[in-house]
């Protein structure tokens, strides 16, 4: 697959913060690719310089092989991470006024069915709930038929009956070819939907590859969850990779078998034991010793 | 382009529209005060008389007139003698003396006014002094006729600085702004729809409101209504220009809000919609000049009170012109889609 974008060398400075410290990287035609790390890490200032809103201190983000030029305007979608919109306006007429900024573009009718807002298009968008109101921003976003979207943090602050359907939206919008591009720190997402990630903390980029690839990288081992109170017995025998995680410890081991039998030597009972995979938080972890939402 | 305008025009208006309280207040307003005022200074007859005289120059009391020693009389001198008639035919003014010429004096007295024929019975038992009576014959112009157009400009001026300005700066700091920079739409394009939008409906506001007025008041309308709605126009195009030009990069409703306020007062008070700046000092006229709601209700007063034309007004219509070029070219130039 060609390069789609391609971003070179990129820094941006603030008066008082290196947002953006020399990062390069390109995301192919389309593919899901992730951009995760914490509040702060550098994500939507990246993002931005990339959607053409914000400039570049140092560094170029070149769009199928030429610099950003008009074109990218008609040819992009943008879900910014919150966006207000204009007042008084029903889904109708709002889709309907953007739709109206791009010389072509889905069918209203398509893009309210893609995006599961056919109920709501005669409410005015003020009074729709926050899954309802990510989805017309989605709608928004797609309104010009875009060969490349931008989505960043579409999921914040959503419940997680609301976080699922709107997976389920991203994947039928991949599933028509279009390159998507997600900011997130969730990263049960962008485990599901990525095929590739970069994974960014103070403005660097600190790994990059595809998730299962990175973990299989990092980790060849699981997690086995135990209470405390169930564990006493057997701390002295697990001198290393335990943690305390709240009322859990949890015990990081290779050979799940072997673990097992020691726990069982020292009758721990194991009837509220969970064996867990690792996961990109964990990988987090272990890449900058912090907890990826802390 | 044209389909992106449209679009921003429509959606503008909708909103505008759908603002009922905003939509009510434009319009009740205005209504309130006229009626206010003409309640309030309808019945109340004012203690004086008043006399203009134009002296060609000479102070007042080098004239060594006897007339002029008469008390409960307010005299005033004036520079132009045309206007100072104008004004007797109104009955703005109850008498005017010209003693230029104290071997040939003339008086001006309103024929239907009956302060005047106090004041000719006055001047009659002056025994020294010929006065050559000149009749002239006009209604009288009440202060709520006065009062309209100053009315209908200033809540012009409150609907285009802020009805603009405000929104503008709202979109910007809740995203909306950047959210359109993400499209196609250029600024010269949503700066025009907002422009125009905003113009369509204040206009429409605003002639119901004269409309309407006049059916509770019957105000007085002499000059031609193409130059009243020329006037209108360029006037609240001038202003909606200079509420994008604040709006162009402040991002907190605050800081909008005191520019706003600190353009709007001064043009309250200084741009003559309660008092008429004649008799304060040059300087402050010239400064008052350069604001356009001065110029607007110069031009709307002289087609409505003193029946100018479009030639007459020329020189307002070129300054808001002139204003709404400046202050659209500086907004366009200095416009931020977003706040850093």
């Amino acid at each position: 697959m060609p390069d789609i974008i391609e971003v070179s060398h990129l820094v941006k400075h603030y008066p008082a913060v290196k947002a953006v410290d020399d990062i390069s990287f390109s995301v192919r035609q389309g593919e899901c690719f992730g951009m995760l790390g914490p509040n702060g890490a550098g994500k939507t200032t990246t993002v931005e310089i990339m959607e053409g809103i914000t400039s570049a201190t140092h560094g170029t983000v070149h769009y199928q092989g030429e610099p950003m030029g008009p074109r990218f305007r008609s040819e992009v979608g943008i879900q910014f991470q919150s966006t207000a919109l204009q007042d008084f306006l029903t889904v109708r007429e709002t889709l309907h006024l953007f739709r109206n900024f791009y010389p072509r573009g889905m069918l209203l009718e398509e893009l309210a069915k893609l995006c599961a807002l056919e109920d709501y298009l005669d409410r005015d968008a003020r009074k729709l709930s926050g899954g309802q109101r990510q989805r017309l921003l989605l709608a928004l976003a797609l309104v010009n038929d875009p060969v490349l979207l931008f989505l960043d943090e579409p999921t914040t602050g959503l419940d997680p009956q609301a976080r699922h359907n709107f997976w389920g939206l991203i994947r039928d919008v991949k599933a028509r070819g279009k390159t998507v591009i997600l900011t997130t720190h969730y990263m049960e997402e962008a485990y599901l939907l990525c095929d590739r990630i970069i994974i960014m903390d103070h403005g660097r980029i600190i790994a990059e590859g595809k998730p299962a690839t990175l973990m299989a990288h990092h980790f060849q081992d699981a997690v086995l969850q135990l209470p405390h109170e169930d564990f006493r017995p057997a701390r002295g025998a697990f001198t290393e990779k335990v943690m305390d995680v709240g009322e859990y410890v949890e015990i990081s081991t290779a050979d799940i078998n072997a673990t097992i039998e020691l726990l069982l030597s020292y009758r721990v009972p194991l009837s509220h034991l969970q064996i867990r995979a690792r996961t990109l938080e964990d990988l987090f972890l272990e890449l900058t010793g912090r907890e990826l939402r802390a | 382009m044209i389909k992106r305008f449209l679009a921003v025009l429509h959606a503008r208006n909708l909103e505008f529209v759908r603002d009922r309280s905003a939509l009510g207040w434009n319009i009740v307003l205005p209504m309130l005060i006229v009626l206010g005022m003409w309640f309030l200074f309808s019945g109340g007859e004012q203690p004086l008389f008043k006399v203009a005289i134009f002296s060609g120059g000479k102070p007042l009391a080098s004239l060594h007139n006897a007339f002029l020693e008469t008390r409960f009389i307010q005299y005033y001198s004036v520079s132009n003698i045309q206007s100072a008639i104008r004004k007797v035919e109104h009955d703005q003014s109850d008498m005017l003396l010209d003693l230029h010429d104290p071997t040939h004096p003339h008086y001006w007295v309103n024929e239907s006014s009956p302060k005047g024929y106090i004041l000719e019975k006055i001047l009659s038992g002056e025994k020294d002094v010929h006065y050559t009576r000149e009749s002239v014959s006009g209604r009288a112009i009440r202060y709520v006729d006065w009062l309209v157009p100053g009315v209908l400009g200033m809540n012009m001026m409150f609907s285009c600085l802020f009805g603009v300005g405000y929104v503008i700066v709202r979109y910007r700091k809740n995203g909306f702004l950047k959210r359109l920079n993400a499209t196609p739409l250029k600024a010269v394009e949503f700066i025009a729809a907002q422009v125009a939008s905003r113009l369509i409906l204040i206009m429409l506001i605003t002639i119901a409101v004269f409309i309407g007025t006049d059916l509770l008041v019957g105000f007085y309308m002499s000059g031609s209504y193409l130059a009243l709605l020329l006037v209108a126009i360029l006037g609240a195009t001038s202003m909606i220009s200079l509420g994008l030009l604040i709006a162009a990069r402040v991002a907190s409703e605050e800081l909008a809000g005191g520019l706003l306020n600190l353009l709007s007062w001064p043009m309250m008070f200084l741009s003559g919609v309660w008092f008429s700046l004649e008799g304060t000092p040059p300087w402050l006229q010239r400064a008052a000049a350069i604001l356009p709601l001065t110029q607007l209700l110069e031009g709307a007063r002289a087609v409505m009170l003193d029946g100018a034309g479009v030639v007459q007004i020329l020189p307002n219509l070129l300054a808001l012109a002139g204003m709404t070029i400046l202050f659209l070219a500086l907004g366009a130039f200095s416009f931020k889609w977003k706040n850093d």
